[in-house]
């Protein structure tokens, strides 16, 4: 990690926090990725249909903008297709059986001192570190 | 349609706050996650940036106990520790080990992910398919 890594992370863990609060403040809902995008896909969010649309529209529609007119980032993505439907598969199953993620959890949960956030925070930093030490560094798979 | 466009102003902005905090770059959550290799802390400013605005627009939120477009402020959650809140965590931090995204990020990449990014997207969507009969059987149990 160098400066400019942690300046630009504070920064964008900024406009991330800023994002959180308006949705919270303007809207009244928490600001969860894995809530709003799992409510379309299993149907239990129908009632709010449009909101989690266009909330979704913009989380894929503005990074796609500045990708095309500026430059899109790195992402160092695995190669390995197997193990990315694994990996797809266990973060589509824990955030909803969970009932959070990241964002829904971490950000939101923990800003409201919820002991459940703390904990699946907790939790999936934790088990989180022991799958990298397990499959990286034990077994060798990515 | 107010709600709406707020709620495209807010996924912009978390969406731009991922792209330029360097969380769609799986090396950097890899690299955070990794504590036996080069350990890359840039994950815990991207976390206590994003608290600190929510931090106090929660003590709004609780104090107004109403939104700015009418609705309620979500009802605090039962505090009680549950299973599912604890298997379901550790089925997400194993798959978020090992690739490096999360719910918000695989979403904000999905431009510039490549076919990849599409693959654990479809898997994620199907997973969260899988969860309501899992998570029966699994608070069942």
């Amino acid at each position: 990690m160098i400066e400019q890594d942690w300046i630009l992370g504070l920064v964008g863990g900024l406009v991330i926090g800023c994002a959180a609060a308006l949705f919270l403040l303007v809207n009244g809902r928490i600001m969860g990725a894995s809530g709003i995008v799992g409510g379309l896909v299993d149907g239990s969010g129908r009632a709010t249909a449009g909101e989690r649309g266009f909330f979704l529209a913009g989380l894929v529609g503005a990074p796609a903008l500045v990708a095309t007119i500026w430059r899109a980032p790195e992402t160092h993505l695995i190669g390995d297709w197997g193990v990315l439907v694994a990996a797809g598969l266990l973060v589509g199953l824990g955030t909803r059986i969970a009932n959070g993620c990241t964002s829904g959890h971490g950000v939101c949960g923990i800003s409201r001192l919820s002991p459940r956030g703390i904990v699946a925070t907790a939790v999936y930093i934790g088990v989180g570190m022991a799958a990298v030490a397990l499959f990286r560094h034990a077994l060798g798979v990515i | 349609m107010t709600r709406n466009l707020f709620a495209l102003l807010a996924g912009s902005l978390f969406g731009l706050g991922l792209m330029l905090s360097g969380m769609t770059d799986t090396a950097k959550v890899r690299g955070f996650l990794d504590v036996l290799g080069s350990w890359d802390a840039t994950l815990i400013f991207v976390i206590v940036g994003a608290l600190i605005p929510m931090f106090f627009a929660w003590r709004v939120a609780e104090a107004r106990r109403r939104a700015l477009l009418g609705n309620d402020i979500p009802a605090r959650p039962d505090p009680a520790i549950t299973r599912d809140l604890a298997m379901g965590s550790t089925l997400f931090g194993i798959g978020w080990g090992l690739s490096g995204l999360c719910p918000g990020p695989a979403m904000a990449s999905l431009s510039y992910n490549g076919w990849g990014g599409l693959v654990f997207l479809a898997a994620m969507v199907a997973g969260m398919l899988a969860a309501p009969p899992v998570k029966a059987r699994l608070m069942a149990a």
